[in-house]
């Protein structure tokens, strides 16, 4: 009895193991390509762990170097620009969210399911449709290859985001809390900014995290929305990457530089993330 | 002054939806006008290369549509492809998600692990498994002439089976761990007491797992089939940078086609009626997931 359960202990590990390298190897080996020499890459038999490291493959994206010159502004203005408008689209969507998500969780209104209804729609919405009338749009306006066109855009998907995460949040707040506050001389917005946000704290965090991340990461309207100018690090690593002949370890190097920002974000505030992934059922 | 502040700050009504009319007023604006703007474009014979031609056509794009076979085609890979994605990231996400439910030394450091694809952007993972993938260089070829599977190298991407295989295998990897996360939640909410009465009248674990765990995670995974299924269907960077579509067409997904239909050859009434019909055919899974999360959501 005792050595069956030494044998299922051990074939748990193993299990684990095995999950955790089916997990990590395909990043792993993206990373270890991004600091490796090309040579040593190209010899066969593959050798797996490089024997020396060198970090040509970023400079390459930073600093004018011969033949390679020509993606070092662009990667360098891409990531400009992915930090605008995802900075700008975390920090626009947030305050109209949470005052939105707050009403239809905590006030006796008839906007309250309207709210859910059509926050829940534009969530479901797939991007592939909607593109297309937001070009056409945009165009109209003149807001193609602007940052500012993405980011009305991106707050369409922050939003509903925001407003499903919060509501979540608020719910968990006693109600009694705020008649205190309230019964102490508070208005709704007081008690709302002195009370309720304070006790939301992490939440809040994770949710602008989200509506940060959504951002960062989102490609086919950025690809389709900009042309060269307002291009985003993930529209240029799409570019890099179908282009023939490009680099591969620069892409490898760009690839890494470019999920550095969600990856390392998502891992620091992982218990967050997942209470709000498996909440709320978002991607 | 006072009734002023009284109205705004104490009517309930006005003070929601003035905290809520920005919300509702950028996503209808943003996303629904614009909707309905398209659904009079694809009754539109609308072409941003000959604007000369446009005019009302009523449901001629759609009768095209149904003639078109490269569409239609690219309907049954797109399902293929979610289909076959759905039912892997399901089996591997339920058993990575009950081994990460026993106890074990660095159980959150594993746990913590799922994010990693899950957080990194879609077009980096696309990336990534093309390097992989690499005919010449790929990681993919390497390890398989070195277990001696394989004895030359082969170009994966260029077999149609074997393109299908990896594009699902790429976007296996990036999605199981949302499953493990949902399913690992759903298995924490399960009291131990439950396994236990079974444990004690005598069944197998499989038996438990089986009677009593699956019918009381079945919610959760009904829910995720059916949200990794949408996202399946519009799955687009995957195949832009991985195949390009290719070969033979046999990977391209209906956002391809779409975005070809409408971005590239810039007819815009026929590619806003291919996403409107293509919108139709996935009605039922949004019905059904809209009103599950509708409810959830209203019990608060």
């Amino acid at each position: 009895m005792k050595k069956k359960k030494i044998i299922l202990r051990i074939l748990l590990y193993f299990v684990v193991i095995l999950i955790v390298v089916w997990t990590i190897t395909p990043y792993l080996w993206l990373i270890i390509s991004s600091i490796s020499y090309k040579i040593d890459l190209t010899t066969v038999p593959l050798k797996w762990i490089p024997r020396r490291l060198t970090l040509e493959n970023y400079q390459g994206l930073f600093f004018h170097r011969g033949e390679s010159s020509f993606s070092a502004d662009v990667f360098v203005d891409s990531l400009k620009n992915s930090a605008i408008v995802s900075i700008s689209t975390m920090l626009l969507s947030m305050p109209v969210g949470v005052l939105a998500a707050y009403a239809s969780t905590r006030l006796k209104f008839k906007g309250n399911s309207v709210v859910m209804i059509t926050s829940l729609v534009a969530q479901l919405i797939p991007p592939i449709i909607l593109v297309i009338p937001l070009f056409v749009i945009l165009r109209q306006f003149n807001l193609i290859d602007k940052t500012i066109g993405l980011i009305l855009v991106h707050i369409s998907i922050a939003l509903p985001l925001i407003i499903w995460l919060m509501r979540g949040y608020f719910a968990t707040i006693p109600y009694d809390l705020e008649d205190a506050a309230r019964i102490d001389g508070c208005s709704r917005l007081g008690a709302l900014v002195r009370i309720i946000l304070p006790l939301t704290g992490p939440g809040l965090v994770s949710v602008m995290i989200f509506a940060f991340i959504a951002s960062w990461n989102e490609y086919l309207y950025a690809y389709v929305l900009t042309r060269s100018e307002a291009r985003t690090v993930p529209v240029i690593i799409g570019e890099f990457s179908t282009k023939l002949g490009l680099d591969y370890l620069q892409i490898a190097a760009a690839g890494v530089l470019a999920s550095l920002p969600p990856v390392i974000l998502a891992l620091i505030f992982q218990k967050f993330i997942i209470k709000g992934l498996t909440g709320g059922a978002v991607k | 002054m006072k009734t002023i502040k009284k109205f705004f700050i104490d009517n309930e009504h006005v003070l929601g939806w003035a905290m809520s009319g920005p919300a509702l007023i950028a996503i209808l604006a943003i996303v629904l006008v614009p909707m309905i703007q398209s659904i009079g474009q694809s009754f539109q014979n609308l072409d941003l290369a000959r604007p000369a031609l446009n005019a009302f056509i009523g449901l001629e794009n759609y009768a095209n549509l149904l003639k078109d076979s490269r569409y239609t085609s690219s309907l049954v890979s797109t399902f293929r492809f979610s289909v076959i994605s759905v039912i892997f990231e399901l089996i591997l996400g339920v058993s990575i998600a009950v081994v990460l439910n026993k106890k074990f030394v660095g159980r959150g450091f594993v746990r913590g692990l799922m994010i990693l694809p899950w957080a990194m952007p879609s077009i980096v993972n696309a990336a990534m498994w093309k390097w992989i993938y690499n005919a010449n260089f790929g990681a993919l070829n390497a390890l398989l002439s070195q277990l001696g599977i394989i004895e030359q190298y082969q170009i994966w991407l260029s077999d149609p089976f074997w393109a299908t295989v990896l594009v699902i295998l790429a976007n296996v990897w990036k999605e199981t761990p949302f499953t493990v996360l949902m399913v690992l939640s759903a298995l924490q909410t399960i009291p131990e007491e439950v396994k236990e009465a079974a444990r004690v009248d005598g069944s197998s674990a499989w038996n438990t797992f089986i009677k009593i765990t699956i019918p009381l995670i079945a919610p959760t995974l009904m829910i995720v089939s059916i949200l990794q299924f949408l996202w399946g269907f519009q799955t687009f960077e995957l195949i832009t940078v991985v195949t390009g579509g290719g070969p033979f067409s046999t990977t391209e997904l209906v956002a391809i086609r779409i975005y070809q239909n409408t971005f590239r050859s810039l007819r815009f009434g026929y590619g806003s009626a291919m996403a409107y019909l293509t919108a139709l055919i996935l009605v039922i899974p949004l019905v059904i997931y809209a009103r599950s999360t509708y409810k959830r959501m209203v019990n608060y």
